[in-house]
């Protein structure tokens, strides 16, 4: 899961974006993450941070610039692992999931779609959800969890993909704030002990300034990017990260 | 019943159908597209229409529609820009007009027709039951060994995509066992009641199930038993087999629907 390289984890240079039809999302940004960091992308809604995950995820082309990821266009075969955790609200639907289905859709990305899962397969679901503190919960419904839980199944089959690169999208949303205490901890923990790069994209920091190593603030272009402790005050006030 | 040939062809094939549509529906309900089923079923009246016009085999000409307005479906849902439903329209409709069209050309508005709309599975054939059995096992074949990347695009498209898995190939795959379930079922229960031999057993399977394999197992489960008792109910009732194979799947989910209300009302 570690890739211990000098090649940047995340490559944007000169990007820009506009989804079709409509006004630019996204112009001339440059960002460089360094493997192994946790970076807060943050900003207004409308203002271009999932729409910069989703150009480093490969799931929408730069208009113009280019993107890396450890090197190499996203998607490419060759590429390190990435795992990307939507929008909670778009994974949870009606349907009756348990907590070890979830996590066994994270080995996609290693066993690929044939065929069932192998032993080591099974082992590295097991690993993952116990990791979240799921395993008494493994065959539980995922509908009888907490929203809480149910992130951290979610979490847990982002791990089972054992990927170099976790991207988070609004992975807070609905969730009580002791979970999201929790969950920044989590994560915290994991870029810690397994060296994965995480890019976490909120319209709100809070939950993970005091466990992030940068910040970045998007408003169609990026509008800070540094340490969450130098950021200016003025930035801190809802009002203001969150006018367009 | 059983010492009668047509209806031990009759269960046979039955048996497959009742099996296989509620396995390829499974995919279909779970991405929200119950409709496709019936979109497509349309699209293979055009096709029997088609059939009947050239002089060749009405499924044949069916199947071969009806996996063409898979693909279209899902090529304009994923290249035309058109939403699901919005591409479900499109060939819906234009399905359904050409079929009246084609069939009012060839003057064939007729009760052989009416075989197709509404199933005439107590006139099938052993070729019939040869070609379902190896179309059926094939797709449930295809099904097994895709089960994981199936599931993993139902659960969340674009993690999948991510992950390096190629969701638009997969997404075509279910497109075509669900026009070959239609092509399939047609002698059972009809181009207009197959799509609920897709969806209901689906339905009153999430509504008592505690996971997406047990959700999968009972539908097929429920499939089975609705095509197998529907059977004996209209031989024994002389009733129209397709039409109480699909009550059956709905008395199923009205079911279901009182079991899975039953822990929560206490």
């Amino acid at each position: 899961m570690h890739v211990a390289s000098t090649v940047p984890a995340v490559e944007l240079e000169r990007v820009s974006f506009a989804y079709r039809g409509g006004p630019p999302a996204l112009e001339d940004v440059s960002l460089t993450v360094e493997p192994g960091a946790f970076v807060a992308i943050a900003g207004p809604n409308g203002g271009g941070k999932t729409t910069l995950l989703r150009l480093v995820l490969g799931l929408e082309r730069p208009r113009a610039g280019s993107v890396r990821v450890f090197g190499l266009p996203p998607g490419a075969r060759a590429a390190p692992r990435v795992a990307y955790l939507a929008q909670r609200a778009q994974l949870a639907s009606g349907t009756p999931v348990t907590v070890r289905e979830i996590v066994e859709a994270g080995r996609l990305a290693v066993r690929g779609p044939l065929g069932p899962l192998r032993a080591d397969d099974r082992r590295a679901v097991a690993r993952a959800i116990d990791r979240v503190g799921l395993a008494q919960r493994a065959g539980s419904p995922l509908r009888s969890l907490s929203g809480g839980m149910q992130q951290r199944a979610f979490i847990a089959r982002a791990l089972a993909a054992e990927p170099a690169l976790l991207a988070l999208d609004e992975p807070t949303t609905g969730v009580d704030a002791t979970a999201q205490e929790s969950l920044a901890r989590l994560l915290a923990d994991l870029r810690q002990e397994l060296g994965v790069t995480i890019l976490y994209v909120s319209h709100e920091f809070g939950a993970v300034e005091h466990v992030v190593s940068r910040l970045v603030l998007v408003r169609g272009s990026v509008v800070f990017d540094g340490e969450p402790a130098s950021l200016p005050a003025v930035w801190h006030d809802p009002s203001h990260v969150h006018r367009l | 019943m059983l010492e009668l040939e047509f209806m031990r062809l009759a269960f046979a094939v039955g048996a497959v159908v009742g099996v296989l549509a509620p396995a390829v529906g499974f995919f279909l309900v779970e991405r929200r597209q119950s409709l496709v089923g019936d979109g497509l079923g349309h699209v293979a009246f055009a096709g029997v229409a088609t059939g009947y016009l050239l002089g060749v085999s009405p499924v044949l000409t069916a199947l071969v529609f009806a996996v063409a307005g898979a693909l279209a479906i899902e090529w304009l849902r994923a290249h035309g820009g058109a939403a699901g439903d919005q591409a479900l329209a499109l060939v819906f409709y234009t399905g359904i007009a050409l079929g009246v069209v084609l069939v009012s050309s060839a003057g064939r508005l007729d009760v052989n027709l009416f075989e197709f709309l509404f199933g005439s599975i107590l006139s099938v054939t052993w070729g019939d039951f040869w070609l379902v059995l190896a179309l059926g096992l094939g797709s449930l074949a295809a099904i097994a060994i895709l089960y994981r990347g199936l599931v993993g695009a139902v659960l969340d498209e674009e993690g999948t995509r991510v992950a390096g898995v190629r969701v638009g190939l997969l997404n075509t795959i279910v497109a075509v066992l669900a026009a070959l379930t239609i092509g399939i079922s047609m002698r059972v229960v009809g181009i207009l009641l197959i799509a609920a031999l897709m969806a209901l057993p689906v339905l009153a399977a999430q509504r008592v199930a505690w996971s997406l394999r047990s959700t999968l197992g009972l539908a097929m489960g429920i499939g089975l038993g609705s095509v197998t008792c529907g059977l004996a109910l209209s031989y024994y009732g002389d009733l129209a087999p397709g039409g109480t194979i699909v009550l059956l799947a709905a008395g199923a989910f009205v079911v279901a629907a009182l079991a899975g209300a039953l822990p929560r009302a206490r």
